[in-house]
């Protein structure tokens, strides 16, 4: 790419004021023309998870999150400690400033669809951990304009940071809030902070989207994902593509739960209650 | 004609202060920037070369970075086989600065000699420092 964001920004409001911005609007439209790279290892049967179809991908990374054991509340602020840490995410005061790419809320917003008022205290009371579903289906690569956010053959939703321009599709089309967008320079709070770096990986800058990356800059290189390696009793992630995968063996034994089911994205993150 | 001796004085201070950025800098030119080589990790090596040849990476780094962005964060494929066969690991922050830990005195060198003012810095960080 030889533009830089603000060149092509600039590009863009000029086609856009002569009608020529419309590539958006053509994957709403007619969403079977949507990059290939998007519909790359997913199982074109619909069998999704649990019930990966033969002629599905080799490798699903996926996550399951064992809430149960967040009733001790540190283990919450050891996995979100561990992500901030590994990927320079700054903290703002404002909540609408926020960067969030693993953050806690109640079973009540989390699973708003179920929601029962007799539920038990127990359940009612976690803290559920809340990160990017990483969707076999996902809405956000689909409305971006600029492929800046694309699924992987291995499942990943990413996000090239270098393409983003800022224009937000995604967070409206994500319906899990996994997104996050940095209206400020996120180096003040990080400089205001006196924060240590990770020097391994970058920062952002202002005007891009961002979320969790299923740590796919450690995974590259062998390591577990950040939160994993924190708590490894809590967070189980792995390959749901083979059968004998710490994560489907997890899935087998336990009862899980996945957001918004219904809405076909089909989330990789899953609830063990 | 009228006021010969006027116009001619008024056309010498034109032409001198249109000519000012010229003449007022000639002598002066900023010396060829010498970027720095002399880093711990370069110093252990037994043959000083970068990923290609010097004179390629001078030229063009600016298209081997974007490639290599590209193949690394869109392919996933985080190994660069070199024109020597030799394999790299993709990492700006990781491997090219690994070696040219000194931004300054290395990057900026060449980079404010020739005005240039690279987006890679906003995000990317010089591992080298701890502060931003
Ligand atoms: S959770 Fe949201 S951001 Fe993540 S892949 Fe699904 S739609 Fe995209
Ligand atoms: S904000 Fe960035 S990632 Fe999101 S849709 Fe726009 S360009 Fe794509």
């Amino acid at each position: 790419m030889s533009m830089d964001r603000r060149e092509f920004l600039k590009a863009a409001g000029l086609s856009a004021v002569a009608g020529l911005g419309a590539k958006g609007a053509f994957d709403l439209f007619m969403p079977g023309d949507v990059d290939a790279s998007e519909h790359e290892g997913h199982s074109e049967h619909g069998e999704g998870h649990g019930g990966v179809a033969e002629a599905g991908p080799k490798v699903r990374l996926a996550m399951a999150i064992d809430v149960l054991q967040l009733k001790d509340h540190s283990k919450v602020d050891k996995i979100r400690a561990a992500c901030d840490n590994a990927h320079n995410i700054p903290h703002w005061d404002s909540k609408d400033d926020e960067i969030k790419w693993i953050w806690e809320d109640e079973y009540e917003h989390v699973f708003p669809d179920t929601h029962n008022e007799y539920l038990a205290d127990e359940v009612r009371e976690l803290p559920f951990l809340l990160m990017c579903n990483h969707c076999d289906d996902p809405p956000c690569a689909r409305v971006c304009p600029v492929e800046a956010t694309f699924k992987r053959p291995d499942g990943i939703v990413a996000q090239d940071y270098h393409r983003c321009i800022g224009c937000r599709f995604c967070m409206a089309a994500c319906p899990y809030g996994s997104r996050s967008f940095n209206w400020f320079d996120p180096r003040i709070p990080l400089k205001a902070e006196g924060r240590k770096l990770n020097p391994r990986f970058p920062t952002r800058m202002r005007g891009v989207v961002e979320k969790c990356n299923f740590c796919v800059e450690r995974l590259a290189e062998g390591k577990k994902p950040a939160c994993v390696e924190a708590c490894p009793d809590v967070m189980i992630f792995g390959n749901l593509a083979d059968p004998n995968s710490n994560i489907r063996k997890v899935l087998r034994e336990r009862v899980s739960l996945r957001r918004k089911l219904e809405l076909g994205t089909k989330p990789s993150v899953f609830y063990l209650v | 004609m009228y006021d010969t001796g006027k116009v001619i004085t008024g056309l010498v201070i034109f032409v001198g202060i249109f000519t000012f950025a010229f003449w007022y800098t000639t002598g002066t030119a900023a010396p060829r920037p010498e970027p720095k080589l002399d880093t711990p990790e370069i110093q252990k090596m037994a043959k000083k070369q970068c990923i290609e040849d010097t004179q390629f990476m001078i030229t063009t780094h600016m298209q081997l970075l974007n490639k290599l962005r590209d193949q690394a964060l869109r392919d996933g494929n985080r190994w660069y086989v070199n024109s020597k066969g030799e394999k790299v690991w993709i990492s700006l922050q990781n491997t090219c600065l690994k070696c040219h830990s000194n931004k300054k005195d290395f990057c900026d060198k060449c980079h404010n000699y020739a005005g240039v003012d690279p987006y890679c810095w906003d995000c990317h960080i010089d591992p080298n420092r701890s502060e931003l």
